[in-house]
């Protein structure tokens, strides 16, 4: 995943996302990511579930993410095989659930230049975002030191796995 | 160097360093909570970073609810209750069963959070804690499920956002419209991964239920925590409502020279009743702008007002009179407590009497799935925390948000009302005061 040659479709959407239109609450039955990923949008974009393809990109406005906990929100878009999301601010804590769980999350400020449908890819290690519809690259902020030594641990996950056994 | 504010110290001293805001440490947390919507997803995580082994880093501060999906509207809610009630079985966690009440009610009540703790939930709303000033957020699954085997977490130490409130509040006026006119001041997202700090004479002499509304809606607008400085009425509703004693640490107290990222104030007297538009908490406006829009539903409950004296007040408005043609009124205590002490005053029968419908403890429809949700069209005025679109269900209804006074006077004539036109009490701590729980 995340070539930067390799282009997927970008899905836009605006400013103050909530974790209700990701997942709307009548979906949280389940912790399955494909199970969630099938309703993600659902509401406010009946067709992106089924319109969706692996390799797309998410694209936000202001404050994506806010509202709820739920991790679900961004496990539904893990279950979707989108490869990442881009917004121009984020919430805090879908910010930090998405890098728990090894979503890649960009804070781009000149995301709202993307268009709806325009074929963009992520350079992570370059910290760009590339748009090959309209050959326009922006940059992203990168990581601080200590969530990129999470990412580079494999998530938190796998970091307490290695605490627990006292390797940390 | 400047002084640390109370998110500073807070992490100073549970992470064991000098943390200033910016830097991010591993915290040391005294509380754990989940419920039966983020629980399961919780639990694979420990199981998986412990092999299926645990054991609970610490079991009786792993606090477990059934409040969401409660009582179960689906089989798929049902099994999820009942790996609740398994994996707190297995591993010997504390759990709450469906009717026991909201999370953060309950936690507030049995004294989970108390003054200097670092109470983590996967639930947005765990910065309700802050009004007893320990320091609550919300976290996902996987930060959750780590840290139920370490009890250890990572964090970002926040900025601080103050809002200072000087003088008395005017009649009408109480700690719910302070919070949704903050929100609309500062903008839905005006105080992301930062601290809020409520201070000022007005908030020092609210009674402990009024303060943590403040920081149960510090969430909406983005915020890390919503922290009130601890005092001796806090002590004494713990005491109340435990029959334990306890204190408030040396290190639980802000640095005059602190700095804050930006300071609001306000002056109590020229605070009005606000309503949150829909479908944001943003949205809010003077009581006035809305007056005599049309309602369907008043809900009154939630973890932000769902509490007995919260419940009073719309009792006392309602008292003897009948709903106004065409509305409708769920009632949801937030906790056991709060229901029985509905039954043992009596406004249980007024709201019956009055023609609502007072539901068992949980969330009801704030939560969007049951008990209550909205239609095509219909409009509620309810003293919950959210309005975003199909919050309360249909994506084609909506939900502005009051205070409980502002429901109970729309409540007698079907139209959101300015609750200065009804008589009104304000409420000390029911539980200090002699109400039994
Ligand atoms: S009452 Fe509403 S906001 Fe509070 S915990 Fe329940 S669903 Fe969440």
């Amino acid at each position: 995943m995340n070539d930067p040659a390799q282009p997927g479709t970008a899905w836009v959407f605006g400013d103050d996302i909530d974790t209700d239109q990701i997942i709307p609450s009548r979906f949280l039955v389940s912790s399955d990511p494909a199970e969630l990923g099938e309703h993600a949008f659902n509401d406010l974009r009946p067709e992106f579930p089924s319109g969706v393809e692996d390799g797309d990109f998410v694209v936000g406005g202001h404050n994506f993410g806010s509202g709820s906990s739920r991790e679900h929100a961004p496990l539904s878009l893990v279950g979707t095989g989108v490869d990442g999301v881009v917004a121009q601010s984020f919430a805090r804590i879908f910010f930090r659930n998405a890098i728990n769980l090894g979503l890649p999350v960009l804070i781009c400020p000149e995301a709202g230049q993307i268009a709806d449908g325009d074929e963009i890819s992520l350079d992570l290690d370059a910290g760009t975002v590339i748009n090959h519809s309209t050959n326009e690259s922006y940059d992203a902020e990168s990581l601080p030191e200590f969530l990129q030594t999470l990412v580079d641990e494999g998530g938190l996950k796998s970091y307490t796995k290695r605490k627990i056994s006292g390797e940390l | 160097m400047t002084g640390k504010t109370l998110s500073e110290k807070f992490l100073s001293e549970k992470s064991g360093t000098d943390a200033q805001a910016g830097e991010y440490v591993e915290a040391e947390v005294d509380t754990m909570l989940t419920h039966d919507v983020t629980g399961p997803l919780t639990f694979d995580v420990f199981e998986d970073v412990t092999a299926g082994d645990g054991p609970l880093a610490k079991p009786d501060r792993t606090v477990i609810t059934i409040d969401h999906h409660a009582p179960a509207d689906g089989v798929k809610a049902a099994n999820n209750h009942n790996h609740v009630r398994e994996f707190a079985d297995e591993y010997g966690a504390v759990q709450y069963e469906v009717g026991d009440g909201i999370c953060h009610q309950v936690l507030l009540e049995d004294g989970f959070a108390a003054p200097g703790d670092l109470v983590i939930g996967a639930d947005s709303h765990s910065t309700t804690f802050g009004g007893v000033g320990a320091f609550g957020t919300g976290v996902g699954s996987t930060d959750l499920g780590t840290a139920f085997a370490t009890s250890e977490l990572w964090f970002r130490v926040p900025e601080t956002l103050r809002f200072e409130v000087h003088g008395e509040l005017p009649d009408g006026v109480y700690s719910k419209d302070l919070i949704l006119k903050f929100i609309g001041d500062v903008g839905f997202d005006g105080c992301t991964y930062m601290t809020a700090e409520y201070g000022g004479s007005a908030i020092e002499s609210m009674p402990v239920h009024e303060r943590v509304v403040l920081s149960n809606m510090a969430i909406e607008m983005g915020g890390k925590a919503g922290l009130v400085e601890p005092d001796e009425r806090v002590l004494e509703f713990l005491e109340a409502q435990t029959g334990k004693a306890y204190t408030i640490p040396d290190w639980l107290e802000a640095d005059d020279d602190a700095e804050y990222a930006d300071v609001h104030t306000y002056r109590a007297e020229e605070l009005e009743p606000q309503v949150s538009k829909p479908s944001n908490p943003e949205n809010s406006v003077p009581v006035s702008e809305v007056v005599g829009t049309d309602i369907d539903q008043l809900f009154v409950g939630t973890c932000t007002n769902g509490r007995y004296e919260d419940i009073r007040i719309v009792a006392d408005i309602i008292e003897g009179e009948e709903l106004a043609p065409g509305v409708r009124m769920v009632v949801v205590p937030a906790s056991r407590t709060v229901y029985k002490q509905m039954l043992e005053t009596g406004i249980m029968d007024t709201f019956v009497d009055a023609g609502a419908i007072v539901q068992s403890a949980g969330c009801g429809p704030c939560f969007g799935t049951h008990q209550g949700v909205l239609g095509d069209g219909d409009v509620s005025l309810a003293t919950a925390n959210r309005n975003f679109p199909g919050r309360e269900g249909s994506m084609d209804s909506s939900v502005y948000l009051s205070s409980p006074a502002t429901v109970g006077a729309s409540a007698l004539y079907g139209e959101i009302t300015d609750p200065r036109t009804v008589e009104l009490e304000r409420y000390g701590d029911a539980v200090v005061e002699g109400v039994s729980s």
